[in-house]
Formats: structure tokens, sequence, C-alpha cells
């Protein structure tokens, strides 16, 4: 059973046992539906709203002016480099957690999390004080002719560090439920490292890797404060969907904003399918 | 439980050469400490650099103690409705079965899909004063966009899952037995609640608030477009560190950043602690 931190862990299989409310319990039951429901549904309807209202061809144009074009290109290039690298290395952390011993891997577990404690605004910061003027390695990416703080490098590194634990997280846990008999008996069996991996362990953590992904990836997408304070939101150049949102707000250009929230909607619902069904196989397994 | 039959084997004891184990150990450390020891390094330096008393003085400048106590503030009373409305809720979903129930349990994470940027505009939409709901409230005497009710409202929002996804796997876990044991006993359903459940759900409650506490504090994206950020009145800590780093005072961003991220690396460290004294295993890794 999950038992990690942040909520990331997949519950496990409803009890079958579960009952129909009766009586007074229906009262819990309500309360428990409209608390949600007065929080969230009006502010989804509300956007919903002014969305329809500002009607489909003013907002399609919005999305394909250069600018939101650039910036939703950003956001996705960005999410998918910071998912990949996270991934690759969620399993790597998740692998040495789980199966590896060695003075110091408590320490390491603590570190994995610490990108929770981060706001993400210190995690830009921190970036600026690494590679921005008097910063630590300034004087290394200078001679290197290189640009991180108000460019790619530093906002990849900033959504990389921001959706850094969740894979870890999510796959952690199914590496430990799932025991290291079946690997043990392919070493036996004479395959080594790297077969073992493709061929026994990942299939038994597929479910969880995938839920872990689809986290990091709508973490990475929605990321906001960090590529703020390290890309400064230059229009076409390190400007993120995110970005282009709040700065249309300012703009009040309401249409843009809604044409761009609009489409992040569409990503959070396709990932939130995916996180549904990666738990549900999770569960079944 | 599966993980204690894995402990059996000892990680080397049939798996070929260990140099394998030993990159894969080298890859976790490189990765983590410069994603993650790094940054930390950075901004205890940078924030320590003049001195404990240069540090003392930015972190007690007032309007910078008025920002960090808001913020605690909000997420305390984001915290307390959390824990009673997550209990509530995660024991609905696990006890009763009714119609949209499963439907129910898959919108839960949504709040984890949807960008905190995004969740804050939509609160703007519904509550902004230049909105029907919004004008209609405020002609009462209530304001919530740009004031304290609004940075409460978005914290709920994105923190709604926590407390829900904590504590659901730990009632899943309970014996049916047990609590019908309590009932067979005499012992009405509020009492069973009260002193069969309540108290071995507890650690996990108490997990899953001071998490949602933990991501709370840093939370930037929703409040800067909701709170108004106004001095001494509805600026919050992070939105502090954010207009730190824009008006060039590093030593203030970073020394109100230590504080913030002192206080939110304790609470996952009493987490930690809390998860290990309820699952034992949890510790492992």
């Amino acid at each position: 059973m999950a038992r990690d931190s942040a909520g990331i862990e997949s519950p496990p299989k409803a009890r079958k046992r579960a009952e129909s409310p009766r009586g007074l319990e229906w009262a819990l039951v309500a309360l428990a539906i409209l608390y949600p429901a007065a929080l969230m549904a009006g502010p989804l309807l509300a956007i919903l709203w002014g969305a329809l209202s500002s009607g489909f061809g003013a907002m399609a144009r919005q999305l394909t002016s250069p600018e939101a074009a650039t910036a939703l290109k950003l956001t996705l290039l960005l999410s998918f480099a910071a998912t990949a690298l996270n991934t690759v290395f969620g399993l790597v952390v998740a692998l040495v957690l789980t199966r590896d011993d060695f003075k110091g891997r408590r320490a390491l577990n603590g570190l994995v999390d610490l990108p929770f404690a981060f706001s993400p605004v210190i995690a830009g910061f921190t970036l600026i004080l690494l590679f921005g003027r008097n910063g630590w390695f300034m004087n290394l990416i200078d001679s290197l002719n290189l640009r991180v703080v108000f460019a790619l490098p530093g906002m990849l590194m900033a959504t990389t560090f921001i959706s850094l634990p969740f894979v870890a997280r999510a796959v952690a846990p199914v590496l430990r439920h799932v025991g290291q008999e079946q690997e043990n008996v392919a070493y036996t069996m004479g395959a080594g490292y790297w077969r073992t991996f493709w061929s026994v362990t990942l299939p038994n953590i597929r479910w969880g890797l995938l839920y872990g992904v689809s986290l990091t990836f709508a973490r990475a997408v929605g990321e906001f404060g960090a590529v703020l304070v390290v890309g400064g939101g230059v229009t076409r150049f390190t400007e993120t969907a995110t970005l282009y949102i709040y700065r249309s707000l300012d703009d009040r250009n309401e249409v843009g904003a809604y044409a761009m929230v609009l489409a992040l909607a569409v990503i959070s619902f396709c990932l939130l399918w995916l996180m549904e069904y990666a738990r549900k196989h999770a569960q079944d397994e | 439980m599966n993980a204690t039959r894995a402990r059996e084997y000892s990680p080397a004891s049939v798996a070929p050469l260990p140099w394998g184990r030993w990159s894969l150990r080298a890859v976790a450390l490189i990765w983590l400490g410069v994603m993650i020891a790094l940054p930390l390094a950075v901004l205890f330096e940078h924030g320590l650099r003049e001195g404990g008393v240069r540090f003392w003085a930015e972190i007690t400048n007032p309007v910078a103690l008025a920002a960090v106590r808001l913020t605690i503030f909000a997420a305390a009373v984001m915290t307390l409705i959390n824990a009673v409305m997550g209990t509530l809720t995660a024991y609905v979903l696990t006890r009763y079965r009714f119609f949209g129930s499963r439907l129910f349990n898959s919108l839960i994470d949504l709040p984890f899909a949807i960008p905190t940027l995004v969740t804050g505009v939509m609160l703007v939409l519904l509550y902004g004063p230049q909105r029907t709901l919004g004008a209609w409230l405020e002609a009462r005497g209530v304001q919530i966009i740009f004031a304290r009710p609004g940075i409460v409202l978005a914290l709920l929002f994105i923190t709604y899952p926590f407390v829900i996804r904590t504590v659901q796997p730990v009632l899943m876990a309970i014996e049916r037995e047990q609590e019908e044991a309590a009932w067979t006993l005499g012992a009405s359903r509020w009492e069973t609640f009260t002193k069969v459940i309540l108290p071995m759900i507890t650690p996990a409650i108490v997990s899953g608030s001071l998490l949602s506490f933990a991501r709370a504090l840093g939370e930037f994206g929703s409040i800067v477009v909701v709170a108004g950020n106004i001095p001494r009145s509805t600026l919050t800590a992070p939105v502090y560190v954010f207009g730190q780093i824009e008006s060039q005072n590093q030593m203030g961003a970073s020394a109100v950043s230590i504080l913030l991220l002192a206080l939110s690396f304790t609470l996952m460290l009493l987490v930690d602690w809390l998860q290990k004294r309820r699952g034992g295993e949890h510790g492992a890794g």
C-alpha cells in the first residue's frame, strides 16, 4: 500500500463493502459534495461563461496570434523536456531509494521531497543567484558564452526543479510493494541489469510510472512563479502560456486570456483523465 | 506485507557485478546534488553572507513581517477547514456508495491538474468587484477579491485533494470488523467514529493538513492575481519575495526565502516522522 507524501500515491481500490447511505448519513454525503461544488463549480462556470460569451472565432484568432502560439509552443517544449528529464532521473532515484543501501540514503530521501517545500518564486530566485549577475557560476557561463537566466536553459531548470519529486514519489512505493523476488530470479537466470529492468521491473511499475509522469507534466504546464522570475516573461521569447495569461489580463485583453485558459484546460482534462486511468490500473494490480 | 518478504534478500545477493548499482547511485547523487542541494546552498550562503544582523534586519522589516504573518494566518485558516472537510470527504468516499460516487472520486484530483494561475483567474472572474456576484457581495459589505477571504479561497481550492488523498488509504485499510465490533458492544455510530476510527486516522489527517500548509506557504500563482498585494494588508510572503527580487533587493529576498523554507521544511520533516510512526515501513525509502 502506498504511503508516500504529498497525496500523490494512488489509494487502494474502494472497499466492496461500501454501502448506500441511510437517513442522516445523506447529510454527510450532501456536505461532502456541496463543499467542493461551492468551492470549485462557481469559478469553473464563470470562466466557461466568460469564454463562451467572447465567442470561439475571437478566441481562435487570439490563440493563433504569433505571441499566443509561441507561448503555447514554449510551454509544451519546456513541459516535455522537464518531464523527460524527471522521468529518467526520477526512475534512477526511485531505484536507488528502494533497491540500494548505503550511508546517507535517508538524507537522499529527504532531499527528493525538498522541491515540495520550495515556493516557485524561491526556486527561480536560486537560479538567479547561481547563474545571474554576480552569481556563483557567472564566470563559468560567461566564458562558455551561455545564457541561463532570462533564457531557455534557466526556464527548463526551473520547470524541472519544481516538478522533480513526482515520478520518484509515485514509483518508489510500487517498487517497494512489488519486491525484488522477480528481479532476483531474472538475475539468477543470467539477465543483466538492463535486461532485467526492461523486461521485469518496468512492466511491474508502468501504471505508477504513468501516474507520476502525468502529475509531472501537469505541474510543468501550470508552472508560473518560477518561470516568471527566471525567464522574465519577454513576449515571443521567454513568455510561456501561463505568463501569456498573466500579461493578457494586465493588458485587459480578456479574450486572449480566456482563449489560453481554455487551451490549458484541454491539456488539464487530458492529464486528469490520464491520472485516473493510471490510478485505476495501479489499483487493480 | 510484501516488503518484509523483500527484505530477506540483500540487494547484492544475486545481482550481477556491483558496477551497475554504483553507477545508478552516482547518477542519483549527482542529479539531486546539482538540482536540489546546490540551489539550497546558494540561497543560504547568500542570505547569511552579510551576517546575522543584516539577516535579522531583513526578516524583521515591518512589511516582510506582516507578509509572513499573513501567509501563516491564511494557511492556518485553510488548514483547519481542510482537516475537517477532507476527513469528512474521505470518510464519505470510502464508506458510502451512491449515485455518482465513482465520478466524484475521480474528480478529487482536479485541482492538481489546473494551473494555479488559472485558479486565481477563475476566482477573480466570479468574485471580482466588477462581476455580477462580486458586485452583489460588495454591496452587502463582503469583499473577497483583493482581500483576505480571496487568499483563503484560492488556497482552499488548490489544496483540496491533500487531506482526502492521505486519509483515504488509511480508512480503507481499517477493518470493517473493528467498527462492527464497536457497534455490537452498544456504541453509537458517532461514538464508533470518535473512539475507534478517529484515533486511527489522526496521524494521516495531521500529515495531510501539514502538507497542505507547507504547500500554501509557498503559493504564488493564484495569490498574485487574487490578493491585490497591498503591503501590510494582502501581501503574502512569496509575493513579497517576488517584489524584492524585482526591486533588486536580493538580500531581502533571500532572508525571507530562508525563513519560509525553514518553516515548510520543518513541517515536511514532521510529516515524515508522523508517517514513519504510522507506517513503520516508510522510513525504508
